[in-house]
């Protein structure tokens, strides 16, 4: 009941309001995972990156798509937290203040096993809008624990202009995402991550300019 | 006009209005018919050919609806087209950090432009209003609020640029919804049958440039704008637009014979130049389209650049030689 709301909310209300506010760009969708497990990383601009990332996918996907999120902002408890984890349908990650023996990404990895496709944002954070940050090594663990998920790459540009972090108004502009093509575990953390960060750099180049200083 | 189908009698009030509107769809299956047939015989050739026919059918679907509909959803699908437009030029023209508040006070500009067109009611005369809304007040209200805002670095060409995206998105194609609120009685084929004209020569020069050019073309007109145009293309399409404008005018528009050359003879060229003007705008912005929204042409920019000079130029001639309204 609930999926089939989300379904139709998310073809009559949400993509329609989100083309007309974002415009919603893509450049090689077909490259996007089309079954689970699968992992899909962007870089991370603003809270509107996962909405344009779960508009990218066919609706009959929804149900399996996981935006880990974190857990600090996303899962505070009462109907935000409610919110998130059901209509969203976030996996919640704690950052930072987890004990030694805590598996912070138990959550995400049980996900994959049920055959989920995870949405990750490596910087792990929004930071400076239109600017890439390090990446955290989480994604890499994860494919690590689940060698059967590629990551799919996906550059993402623009919501950091129509939401930046702490904005308070929206203001639309046309959001574009490029597609690359799924990288397998290279056998190293750091490796891994250099190489994803490589790639999404690289879809850069196929971007229109963003000329905003 | 009347005749009999299935044993009821049809009325129709503009005959010219509905041939025309026929005749374009009749050109919308040809044009099916040939994205069907050409990339079956040339593999590879055509691919670009069905999605742009597909959007072709919704383009003229949806403005053709909203003629037939009236004034009211006329303004309000060219309001949208407007957004669509101004969202792509903010886009893809530099802005700061700072400028958010303006970008959303220049989408306000939509709400405003073509309120006006609505307000009629409420002013003794928006279309006064109209006039000087965005071209002045608009300016002042940019200029102001930017200054105000109190970044001086890029301050000079970040205003300029929002007030010349919001009048050419904005002001200049809300004359097509404007030219709506023409009393029907002074233009043979109504308000619509204006604004359908318009529309009509306007892509009828571009398709007539483009076949002169392919057939004939040899100098190039501005090898560094816009590298695939010639003299030859520019003239015969000007030309033959400029007589089939005079050859349909009486049909669609008041103009008087004299009036009509002169009219068929501008709109063309300022289309001509509106088309150069955004290229020129999309080389210094290092994009080949606007945006990806309409598949096979690219953005609503993309698809408006020859109306955003056509339709003022028009819409200010016809209300100088004939019409009384405005």
């Amino acid at each position: 009941m609930l999926q089939t709301i989300r379904r139709y909310a998310l073809m009559l209300v949400v993509r329609p309001v989100a083309r007309l506010l974002f415009g919603l760009d893509t450049i090689g969708t077909e490259k996007l995972p089309t079954q689970g497990p699968a992992i899909v990383a962007a870089n991370h601009n603003s809270h509107v990156d996962t909405l344009i990332l779960l508009c990218l996918f066919p609706s009959h996907l929804l149900p399996k798509l996981r935006p880990v999120a974190a857990a600090d902002h996303f899962d505070k408890g009462g109907f935000g937290s409610w919110f998130s984890r059901n209509i969203i349908g976030i996996i919640p990650i704690k950052r930072g203040g987890a004990s030694r023996h805590e598996d912070v990404l138990a959550g995400a990895k049980e996900a994959l096993a049920r055959g989920e496709i995870l949405v990750v944002f490596p910087e792990g954070s929004r930071g400076e809008p239109e600017e890439m940050t390090r990446f955290k090594t989480g994604v890499a663990r994860l494919v690590e624990f689940c060698p059967a998920a590629a990551v799919t790459p996906v550059y993402l540009q623009g919501a950091g202009r129509s939401l930046p972090k702490d904005a308070r108004l929206l203001v639309p502009f046309n959001c574009t995402a490029v597609v690359g093509d799924p990288i397998s575990w290279s056998g190293s953390h750091h490796g891994f991550i250099d190489e994803l960060r490589t790639c999404i750099e690289a879809l850069k180049q196929q971007a229109p300019p963003l000329r905003w200083e | 006009m009347s005749f009999e189908l299935f044993g009821t009698s049809v009325y129709i009030v503009y005959p010219a209005l509905t041939l025309g509107f026929v005749g374009v769809l009749a050109l919308l299956v040809l044009g099916s018919i040939a994205a069907l047939v050409l990339p079956a015989m040339q593999p590879g050739k055509w691919s670009d050919l069905g999605p742009r026919m597909r959007s072709w059918w919704v383009i003229v679907l949806l403005v053709g609806g909203a003629l037939f509909a009236g004034w009211q959803a006329t303004a309000i699908l060219f309001a949208l087209i407007s957004f669509l437009a101004l969202k792509e030029f903010l886009t893809l023209a530099p802005t700061r950090k700072e400028d958010r508040l303006i970008v959303l006070l220049a989408y306000l500009s939509v709400f405003i432009n073509y309120g006006l067109i609505f307000a009629e009611s409420l002013f003794d005369d928006s279309y006064q209003i109209y006039l000087v809304f965005l071209p002045v007040y608009g300016f002042l209200i940019a200029a102001a609020a930017m200054a105000w805002i109190g970044r001086t670095d890029g301050y000079l060409a970040t205003v300029g640029i929002v007030h010349w995206g919001t009048v050419v998105c904005v002001y200049n194609i809300g004359y097509i919804a404007f030219l709506m609120r023409t009393p029907d009685a002074e233009a043979p084929a109504g308000a619509a049958g204006l604004v359908f004209f318009l529309l009509f020569i306007t892509q009828f020069n571009d398709v007539a440039q483009y076949c002169w050019g392919k057939a004939i073309g040899r100098t190039k007109i501005t090898p560094r704008v816009s590298p695939n145009k010639t003299w030859e293309g520019a003239i015969g399409g000007w030309l033959t637009s400029a007589v089939v404008f005079y050859l349909l005018a009486p049909y669609f528009t008041p103009l008087q014979p004299v009036h009509a050359a002169i009219v068929g003879l501008v709109v063309p060229l300022t289309g001509f130049f509106g088309d150069i003007t955004m290229s020129a705008i999309k080389r210094d912005l290092g994009v080949k389209d606007t945006s990806r929204l309409i598949p096979g042409h690219g953005g609503v920019l993309d698809r408006l650049d020859s109306l955003t000079f056509a339709a003022p130029v028009y819409f200010h001639l016809l209300a100088y030689f004939a019409i009384e309204r405005f």
